[in-house]
């Protein structure tokens, strides 16, 4: 390794032979999106034909109730645009609104999170009780994984949103906005599998 | 403090080490990193092909003497899975696309150079935990298809390991394909169009394209086995109310593209390679472009022709035997436009040229093969027997595997500036070619016969036929002795290439050989014709 002088010169040397060009770090972002999206598409299909082939056994129970996954629909949705306001706060430079919105939508998730552990300790069946069952823990599973580290991601924003000495600002908005659209993601994500796995 | 946002800045490769240590570092330069591909790759394809040696010593003989029947399984196991996920997928899409690509679209870097790094990173941990886990309990026994409730029921910690081995190369060739997909959409130079690319670059990003959209779906699927088989639930299980058939459908939902992912960049790369040594520009080139996105659209549609025998209704065979024979269009016309490309060319008969023609005999052959058992009733005769795993070979190895040896030949000169020796190289070529038809051609008959796949012993009738694809494989296995001796005396002792040895077009070329490390001194070129053989000739008249 070299020292911290000669690399910045590097830098510095760098930063004038390279051409800029535009920041497709967000077209990367989408891809993988996609990418994570086919996942899930692989446990709607696979949750699907079980519904439509495989029968439950007798006596099997599979009532879901309702009132906590639409109250976490609602606090999914609801961090989405709290989620937002975050971003048109920093973008007009004020940044301690900014993350006022994000620890709100960090501690929405955070709730959601709760809301499904509360669910998942009163619901009567367990993980390996029938196939639906099965199915049914490692959908909304995988989702909360993916709520948990959205959630972890926000905190890491909300603390780099600081006012002195936090790297976001509203010239570095990528952080930011890559973790909003992974949030959008993920509360669309909700949105189809609340419909496929509660309502339907 | 600041920090720089442009990911090119990142890429320091001042800081990095030199020489030949920089091929055992996190370098960040597409041109290691292809070479770390390579490499790595060949290393794994030598203990696949002594595994597949075994594999064919052990058939030589209709009972079960060289080996024991479940260490048949492990090998045959290990052998499929290192042979596809670490050494034609890594190599064909990883090792020439990140050494190529930059080159193709003006660039001096991948786009994203350190997500690169970590997927090739993490190839070598995922190969040696994959071999590693024969020292275990015995590695897994299932076969690289891995069906429930076979891998269920065989022993579970050779079984797991395979699980993780795979989800991480699935990682890592999911972060490649969203690199490539990135580099050549959003990093091309200014001028060039997507019309004017090489065809690789058409090549990989439809391959890309087919990695990002199926490899996430093996990876839910694996972890839902991965459930099944700790965790005791019954995804696929059907004592517990499961269905294997799920696991199928979504398992080929990503190996039939997978198969696509293997052989994609080798026809984009004898794209490359055949105008160049037949001074001639690559024929029909949107007819081209169209054939690979026809391919991977279709590829994604066709994937229960691996299920014919597992149920399907009937309107789902038809559906699938259909969509399958609607492949052979794009591909004939591939086909069609090499012959083309060589018709009345001024052809050179070097090591690369030979490969890549036969790679087309070898692969007109695979594809016929394919065509017949896409069709339902001949299928379910020759289903699960040696027939299968002739063409599969004539795909992989007589396609895709000619095509990597064709493209060291060819490419060679640019990454070390020395010339391969070509009386080695022809060699090479010979008996590659003769050991391959000879290991792979009687497996056809042996299908037809009925040969069960997959089996360490058979009926003696079949005795003489096996060995005589033994014979193929031993000198097989011999073929790769010229070759190496090859590389190795050539990166010492070989001639010096010159920046352009064999006169190309298209823009590795026309930088020093080996090329410096940011591609270019100066701007990049812009090669708006990279086929223009025939205007160059008339050019000089």
């Amino acid at each position: 390794m070299t020292t911290l002088d000669s690399s910045k010169e590097i830098q510095k040397n760098n930063s004038e032979v390279h051409e800029t060009h535009e920041d497709f770090r967000m077209f990367g972002l989408i891809t993988f999106l996609i990418a994570d999206g086919m996942t899930f598409a692989g446990f709607f299909a696979a949750y699907l034909t079980y519904k439509a082939v495989n029968p439950l056994p007798d006596g099997a129970i599979y009532e879901l109730e309702l009132p906590i996954p639409t109250l976490n629909t609602i606090l999914l949705l609801v961090s989405s645009a709290t989620f937002h306001k975050a971003g048109k706060a920093l973008l007009k430079d004020k940044n301690s609104d900014s993350q006022k919105w994000l620890f709100f939508t960090a501690f929405l998730g955070i709730i959601f999170l709760i809301c499904q552990l509360f669910e998942y300790f009163h619901l009567p069946f367990g993980l390996t009780d029938n196939l639906f069952a099965s199915t049914f823990y490692a959908l909304t599973g995988f989702h909360g994984l993916h709520v948990t580290l959205g959630t972890l991601m926000i905190l890491i924003i909300a603390w780099q949103s600081r006012i002195n000495g936090g790297r976001l600002t509203s010239q570095n908005m990528f952080p930011l906005e890559a973790v909003e659209l992974y949030w959008h993601f993920v509360d669309g994500i909700w949105v189809v599998l609340f419909i496929i796995l509660y309502l339907l | 403090m600041t920090i720089s946002i442009d990911p090119q800045k990142t890429n320091n490769e001042s800081l990095q080490p030199k020489g030949w240590l920089r091929y055992f570092s996190f370098s960040l330069d597409h041109k290691v990193i292809g070479i770390q591909y390579l490499v790595c790759g060949f290393l794994f394809y030598l203990i696949g092909g002594t595994l597949a040696s075994a594999i064919r010593i052990e058939l030589a003989s209709p009972m079960s003497d060289f080996m024991p029947r479940d260490v048949y399984n492990q090998v045959l196991t290990l052998h499929g899975t290192i042979m596809i996920f670490l050494w034609i997928v890594p190599v064909v899409n990883g090792a020439f696309g990140n050494y190529l690509i930059p080159f193709y679209v003006g660039a001096r870097d991948m786009a994203f150079p350190r997500l690169n790094a970590v997927a090739f990173w993490l190839i070598p941990p995922s190969g040696l935990m994959l071999v590693a886990s024969y020292f275990v309990e015995g590695a897994a026994q299932a076969g690289w298809t891995a069906y429930p409730p076979l891998s269920i029921t065989t022993p579970q910690s050779g079984q797991i390991i395979w699980i993780l081995s795979v989800l991480l190369l699935g990682g890592s060739s999911i972060f490649g394909g969203i690199n490539f997909i990135a580099t050549i959409i959003k990093l091309r130079r200014p001028g060039l169009k997507l019309m004017q690319l090489p065809m690789y670059c058409w090549a990989m990003l439809g391959t890309s394209l087919l990695v990002v959209l199926s490899t996430p779906v093996l990876a839910g699927t694996l972890i839902l086995l991965s459930f099944d088989i700790i965790a005791n639930t019954g995804f696929f299980n059907p004592v517990l109310g499961g269905n294997v058939v799920v696991y199928q459908h979504l398992f080929w939902f990503y190996s039939h593209p997978a198969v696509y992912i293997m052989v994609l960049p080798a026809f984009g790369l004898v794209s490359e390679i055949l105008p160049v040594h037949a001074r001639k520009p690559l024929f029909g080139y949107t007819t081209m472009v169209f054939s690979i996105m026809g391919i991977v659209v279709l590829g994604l549609v066709v994937w229960a022709h691996h299920m014919f025998t597992s149920g399907t209704p009937p309107w789902m065979r038809l559906f699938f035997t259909i969509a399958t024979a609607f492949i052979a269009v794009p591909t004939g016309i591939k086909f069609f436009n090499w012959v083309a490309t060589l018709w009345g060319g001024k052809i050179s008969i070097n090591s690369a040229m030979l490969f890549s023609c036969g790679f087309i005999i070898n692969f007109v052959f695979g594809g016929i093969t394919g065509v017949a058992l896409a069709q339902v009733p001949f299928d379910i005769h020759v289903h699960d027997t040696y027939f299968v795993v002739a063409h599969f070979h004539y795909i992989v190895y007589g396609g895709t595997v000619f095509i990597i040896f064709s493209s060291i030949y060819h490419w060679f000169p640019k990454v070390t500036g020395k010339m391969l020796n070509e009386k080695l190289g022809i060699l090479h070529f010979i008996i590659t070619f003769i050991g391959f038809n000879l290991c792979f051609a009687p497996q056809h008959w042996l299908g037809l016969n009925g040969m069960p796949r997959r089996v360490a012993e058979y009926d003696p009738q079949f005795q003489f036929v096996n060995q005589i694809s033994s014979l193929g494989a031993l000198l097989m296995a011999i073929s790769t002795i010229p070759f190496l001796i090859n590389v190795f005396l050539s990166v010492r002792n070989g001639k010096n290439a010159g920046d352009n040895p064999w006169n190309a077009l298209t823009p590795e070329w026309l930088t020093s050989s080996p090329p410096p490390v940011e591609n270019w001194e100066g701007e990049a070129p812009l090669v708006e014709e990279p086929y223009g053989y025939g205007k160059e000739i008339s050019e000089q008249k």
